[in-house]
């Protein structure tokens, strides 16, 4: 009995996964199809992105509530230099990828050397960033793309979608990263209890500007994928993305106090969204029902994990 | 069983996940005593008073009060009861005033209305603060109030909720002689009032002082029951500890080398001008009163507050210090004041708390060394007797001696040649007192130069070599060991 306990506490997220795939395998037939699952993959392999961009900022104790909108200013950028004949393809991704970092470092500079809260900072940063996208595309969405920018949201490498493999890799990095490198221990370190980080020797800023980067970087990934999803750059793009993200990283046992959590963590949060998502489409449930039964899924997953914790 | 008693608590157990914090214990309690509950941090006295305040729910076990079982499944039926608890760590709402904060949840109000009679609030307020002797305008906020005073307040507050049981989890961790007397003086009229107080302390002297009966607690069995008078200090010690302890401080053959640390004429928030060194193989003891400055002085020789002006070298060499990674850089180690504030990442695990300062000449690559870092923390575990299941354990789950090793552990890892002890054993038990002080000495020995800042004179007496009192924000006098005594030490520390 308490063997068992212990196993639900630990695994308790996982168990819900596959409580709900079963679940979801019994009431369709089209659910558990390797067609289907490679389907939820590709779905979720932007929210999965960003979720685990914001990962990082969460565990070390702070939020990013812009990645929604960075998504669709590196967007565009990524598109107005993807029309064929222009660039190469790496010139755009890079634009893209070097513009989410400098939005990460600016967010993460506001926040350590101008004492100014994380969510007010982000708050901030959604609005601008937001704004310089509709500004750089004149409001419009920025079509016409090369095919080979399109092959990285809709090409497929070995029968496997792109973005799935990209979704792959940057969980297999991050984990790395948060599980077996210094600067990952740090964020650790630093979300749990900045004073004692201080105290220990720890650049305490250094380690939330890397957060903040490496969050906004991912975002731009995130969005390159998406304007090459489908095939625009879209500044009306990924509104409301941070939500599902945050959501994400909640359901997955991440402590929004910061020093505790998980990339497999955030993992399953993300697939539990995109399943449930996937099967009440499958079902033919309204999206409306859909919002609502999303929200009670993301309480009652924290409600559990709390019960659990005690 | 025995009905003259106010509070009796019978076979009561309690199991954590892992540990069994309380064994079958039973406690009585008579009215209009004091009675002091002693045990080694872990013992389980903490658990047993938040059963009694309800916090917690025993998992078997009575407690009757007034002759009948009580089972309280929350706090708020507990202090309808008559019980009220004084928290080691202050609970008040800073900004409210003081009659505020003493009404709380029993404001008086007009009929049925739920409108606040403030007028009546402040006069009860201000009347009850009359009786219990204490000088503190009810108009104040709480944030302005020192800790002594926030303490006064708690106790007004749990006399208006008519408590006849006041639990007071070591009153005196955060106050000082003069205020420390005024608490006394309110203990003993509250015992006139028939009011029956249990009382958590580690301090000897004041048990003595102010009990009438005494209990101990050990690894969460109730152990006994004596008249405070029937025992002496060695006695108590034995039976908290159970074992003979007798050499709490070793004596030791100082034999200072070359000046590690020197600072001159350091300057900075609430210190001004000091100077002084530290030799090889030497303990420095810094005394003083809360406040006065000695936190300041140390932290900002470690980097984490601002220096304004002044010198800092270490063996010879002026250095910069701007952050306390320098500090670490440059041979020094701090074990702060405040372990849960700024000594331990409480969420994280002992080996990652342990391993968390040396990260970067352990593993200096972009990669941990797993395995090497399990060696480290395992290897300190052992060295400094950290009672854990494993190093993988969450810090928070140790209790406050074993907290404060892991603390020590961190710091020493480094090897630094000069440690800063600040308040090192401060809320630890005597067990683990002891063993710190033993590590202290053998640092000392081993050629360390070591400053230790205690508010607990005894202790400072007991290692140093050499004695600094610090006074609003200076060094006052520097005593040698022979003629440091407490009355000269206090005569400089007074304001």
């Amino acid at each position: 009995m308490n063997l068992a306990k212990n196993y639900l506490s630990r695994y308790g997220i996982l168990i819900a996964l596959l409580v709900i795939c079963i679940i979801l395998s019994i009431a369709t037939p089209y659910f558990f199809t390797a067609q289907n699952l490679i389907i939820v993959l590709r779905q979720v392999s932007i929210n999965g992105i960003l979720a685990i961009g914001v990962t990082f900022v969460i565990i070390a104790g702070g939020i990013d509530l812009s990645l929604g909108s960075v998504v669709a200013l590196t967007g565009v950028i990524a598109a107005s230099f993807a029309h064929p004949g222009m660039y190469p393809v790496i010139v755009p991704v890079m634009l893209a990828l070097l513009s989410g970092a400098l939005i990460g470092a600016i967010n993460g500079l506001t926040i350590t050397l101008g004492k100014v809260a994380p969510f007010i900072v982000t708050l901030g940063m959604m609005t601008i960033a937001r704004g310089l996208a509709l500004v750089l595309s004149n409001g419009r969405p920025v079509t016409n793309l090369s095919p080979s920018f399109n092959f990285i949201g809709g090409g497929d490498v070995l029968y496997i979608p792109v973005p799935i493999l990209l979704f792959v890799l940057v969980i297999l990095i991050s984990s790395v990263i948060l599980k077996y490198t210094r600067i990952g221990r740090y964020i650790y370190a630093v979300g749990g209890n900045e004073n004692a980080a201080k105290a220990s020797g720890i650049r305490v800023a250094r380690v939330k500007l890397f957060a903040y980067i490496m969050c906004s970087g991912l975002a731009a990934l995130a969005g390159i994928v998406l304007a090459s999803r489908i095939t625009t750059g879209q500044p009306n793009a990924g509104i409301a993305y941070e939500l599902d993200a945050i959501a994400a990283v909640v359901i997955g046992g991440t402590s929004l106090l910061g020093g505790r959590g998980s990339i497999a963590g955030t993992v399953i949060g993300v697939l539990i969204i995109g399943v449930i998502n996937n099967g009440l489409d499958l079902l033919n449930v309204s999206s409306y029902y859909q919002q609502i039964i999303k929200g009670v899924i993301i309480v009652g997953a924290v409600l559990l994990d709390r019960k659990n914790a005690r | 069983m025995d009905s003259n008693f106010l509070l009796s608590v019978e076979g009561v157990s309690k199991s954590f996940p892992g540990v069994k914090a309380l064994d079958n214990v039973q406690l009585n309690i008579e009215k209009g005593k004091v009675h002091a509950l002693m045990g080694e941090n872990g013992a389980g006295k903490s658990t047993l008073m938040k059963i009694l305040i309800g916090m917690l729910q025993p998992d078997s076990g009575k407690i009757i009060f007034k002759g009948e079982q009580v089972r309280f499944s929350a706090v708020h039926e507990a202090i309808a009861a008559g019980f009220s608890m004084i928290h080691q760590e202050l609970l008040p709402f800073p900004e409210l005033t003081v009659a505020e904060n003493i009404f709380m949840g029993r404001e008086p109000v007009y009929g049925w209305s739920g409108w606040i009679n403030r007028k009546k609030l402040y006069a009860d307020a201000k009347a009850l603060m009359n009786k219990l002797g204490v000088t503190i305008s009810v108009n104040r906020l709480m944030k302005t109030l020192s800790v002594a005073e926030m303490q006064m307040v708690e106790i007004a507050k749990a006399i208006v909720n008519k408590a006849e049981v006041i639990i007071m989890d070591e009153p005196t961790s955060a106050i000082s002689g003069r205020e420390v007397d005024i608490l006394f003086n309110i203990i003993h009229d509250l015992k006139k009032e028939g009011i029956a107080i249990i009382y958590i302390s580690h301090k000897m002297d004041e048990i003595f002082k102010i009990a009438d009966t005494i209990s101990v607690m050990r690894d969460g069995e109730y152990i006994g029951t004596y008249p405070a008078a029937s025992l002496n200090n060695q006695q108590l010690i034995n039976l908290i500890v159970g074992r003979e302890l007798n050499t709490v401080f070793e004596k030791r053959a100082a034999n200072p080398g070359a000046p590690l640390l020197s600072v001159q004429n350091l300057c900075g928030k609430n210190f001004a001008d000091i100077s002084f060194e530290v030799r090889q193989g030497e303990i420095l003891g810094i005394a003083g009163l809360m406040g006065a400055g000695r936190t300041e002085i140390v932290q900002a020789i470690f980097g984490i507050d601002n220096i304004s002006s002044g010198i800092i070298k270490v063996k010879g060499r002026e250095i910069k210090i701007a952050c306390p990674g320098d500090a670490i850089h440059n041979s020094i180690g701090l074990i702060s004041e405040d372990r849960k504030l700024t000594g331990l990442v409480l969420s994280s695990s002992v080996k990652h708390n342990i391993t968390l300062a040396a990260l970067k000449k352990t593993s200096p690559g972009i990669f941990l060394d797993l395995e090497k870092e399990k060696k480290l923390a395992d290897d300190q575990v052992r060295k400094f007797n950290i009672k854990t299941p494993s190093s993988n354990q969450v810090v928070n789950y140790l209790s406050g001696g074993n907290q404060q090793k892991v603390v020590i552990a961190k710091v020493l890892l480094n090897d630094p040649d000069i440690i800063i002890f600040d308040e090192p054993t401060r809320g630890i038990d005597i067990g683990a007192k002891t063993e710190i002080y033993k590590m202290i000495t053998e640092l000392a020995g081993k050629g360390k130069a070591i400053i230790m800042i205690s508010s607990e004179l005894i202790e400072v007496l007991g290692l140093s070599d050499r004695i600094l009192v610090v006074r609003k924000g200076r060094i006052s006098k520097e005593l040698n060991k022979e003629e440091a005594t407490q009355e000269v030490i206090m005569e400089y520390a007074m304001e």
